[in-house]
């Protein structure tokens, strides 16, 4: 790979970098200026979050109980099963509840949104919504953006609660009393880290929602570019999910102290 | 500011107001010229038609007069403002006083007939829910379908979805209509109703843009012609201008023999 090469290939990462982030900024600067589009919200968040809650609810269940077995499996030797029920639920709230969710609804809802803008520009609705005098970032974008800022939060809390549920069952099934479970919640959890919960969830649906929004409206081709753009559209909020919760993660663990 | 422009039948005073212009626009798509220095000049009151084979850039020259694209240089104008380089809030106003109708009709999936053609009345929130459903069912009866109000576009034929998409264009009264390959797909029946409702809409002092390869409706909707070649302009005139030209691409886009497989 000569030198040509290599600054074309730069180039083109940074402008696209540029440009999702010039997509982010304008979303967000929109999010408070009128029209606000309540239908669209409305249709959005039933259609992107509430969707969602069986695959969350079915995730957290199977994750909490797994998380319990093992942990169980673990503490046995050194007579700790008592904190099987703090294990599970630090490590669901911080970690996994956001990040599996997460994962989920970027599976679910990520394709979904691109392939429906995909068509939309491929079809040229679009275009014609921008000569009909429609702001299309403020009529695509923000209501999508706004619902998955809400609905992401409310999703991981429920993939938590289920997940905690499901140590408790498995637990209960390996004869750890239902009050040292539940009494060993508070024992590993502080405040901070229940605002961990909600903020990591919180921002990984604005990066599902603009990653999305941003390939989908930049697909190009028919029907296969439509297809291409949601695989796209998954993987890149998939890793970029992944990272962000390494660097969230470090960022509250530095304001810990 | 006035210019003069010969219609064939004499010369009248415009102002730029009245017109949409391109001056030396060049577009190209990954490397590939679409355009070449392409001069273009629609006037209001004179009906057009853009003839060129097909991925000759008809559609593009549509879009880029619209601003729904940017060109790599040169300039596009609506009336007195050169839209170049400006955001979309920045000539909104200027836009509105054209409509398109897209070559598959671009109506929204998720809205009914009814909402699309209501669209920008509803989205410019000056009138009220009774008055705009009166201007949707005056619009649809305009194209003869008012009875698909209440239905999806995935419930309409293709000549329906046309007709329906000419109604959304009419709803917010422009003075331009652009029409992207209006025939293409439709029956005989189908380009005989579009054909007809494009002379009403003349008749109403709406003017017309088409883009085609269609050389029957073309010749039947319009006074003016262009033809478009290797991303350049190689015709402008009337159509005995046209039907006596002895420039080869314009002769063999008339009467094709084998050798139009080359063009």
């Amino acid at each position: 790979m000569n030198f040509a090469t290599i600054d074309k290939v730069l180039l083109i990462f940074f402008q696209e970098l540029q440009n999702y982030f010039s997509l982010a900024g304008r979303a967000f600067v929109r999010i408070f200026r009128r029209p606000f589009y309540y239908r669209e919200f409305t249709i959005q968040f039933d259609k992107l979050g509430f969707a969602s809650l069986f695959i969350c609810t079915l995730t957290g269940l199977f994750s909490g109980m797994v998380m319990a077995l093992q942990s169980l499996i673990q503490l046995k030797p050194f007579a700790a099963t008592s904190y099987v029920g703090g294990m599970v639920a630090i490590t669901m709230v911080k970690e996994l509840g956001p990040v599996l969710a997460a994962l989920m609804v970027a599976g679910r809802v990520g394709s979904a949104i691109t392939a429906e803008l995909g068509t939309m520009v491929v079809t040229e609705q679009v275009d014609a919504m921008r000569v009909e005098g429609t702001d299309i970032i403020k009529r695509l974008v923000v209501p999508r953006l706004k619902a998955m800022l809400l609905a992401l939060p409310l999703l991981t809390i429920v993939t938590d609660l289920v997940s905690i549920f499901g140590g408790y069952i498995m637990s209960a099934g390996y004869n750890i009393n239902p009050v040292m479970y539940i009494s060993g919640l508070p024992q590993f959890m502080v405040f901070q880290d229940l605002i961990e919960g909600v903020t990591k969830p919180a921002i990984f649906g604005a990066i599902i929602a603009i990653t999305a929004c941003y390939v989908g409206l930049n697909t190009k081709g028919g029907a296969a570019g439509v297809g291409a753009a949601a695989k796209q559209a998954v993987v890149l909020s998939s890793v970029m999910i992944l990272v962000c919760d390494f660097f969230i993660s470090k960022i509250f663990v530095v304001f810990r102290g | 500011m006035a210019d003069y422009f010969d219609y064939g039948g004499g010369k009248r005073t415009m102002t730029s107001s009245d017109s949409i212009r391109m001056d030396k626009l060049c577009y190209s798509i990954g490397g590939r010229k679409i355009l070449e220095d392409f001069d273009f000049h629609l006037e209001r009151g004179v009906n057009r038609t853009i003839l060129g084979v097909s991925g000759a850039g008809k559609t593009t020259i549509l879009k880029l007069l619209l601003g729904l694209l940017d060109p790599d240089s040169g300039s596009v104008s609506i009336g007195d403002l050169c839209i170049t380089g400006l955001p979309e809030s920045k000539f909104m106003q200027q836009r509105k006083r054209i409509a398109i109708v897209f070559q598959g009709g671009a109506l929204f999936d998720s809205m009914t007939v009814g909402e699309n053609v209501g669209y920008r009345l509803f989205e410019e929130g000056r009138l009220s829910q009774a008055e705009i459903t009166k201007i949707v069912i005056e619009k649809l009866s305009f194209v003869g379908v008012e009875s698909a109000i209440n239905l999806y576009p995935s419930e309409l034929s293709g000549g329906m979805k046309k007709r329906v998409a000419i109604s959304r264009a009419l709803a917010a009264d422009p003075d331009y209509i652009f029409f992207d390959e209006p025939t293409t797909g439709l029956d005989p029946i189908g380009v005989y109703n579009i054909c007809n409702l494009m002379q009403r809409l003349q008749a109403e002092g709406k003017t017309t843009l088409m883009v085609t390869h269609d050389l029957a409706t073309a010749f039947a909707t319009s006074q003016r012609f262009t033809f478009l070649n290797k991303a350049r302009m190689l015709f402008e005139g009337s159509e005995e201008e046209m039907k006596s030209s002895l420039i080869p691409e314009v002769r063999e886009f008339l009467g094709p023999t084998d050798r139009s497989l080359f063009i």
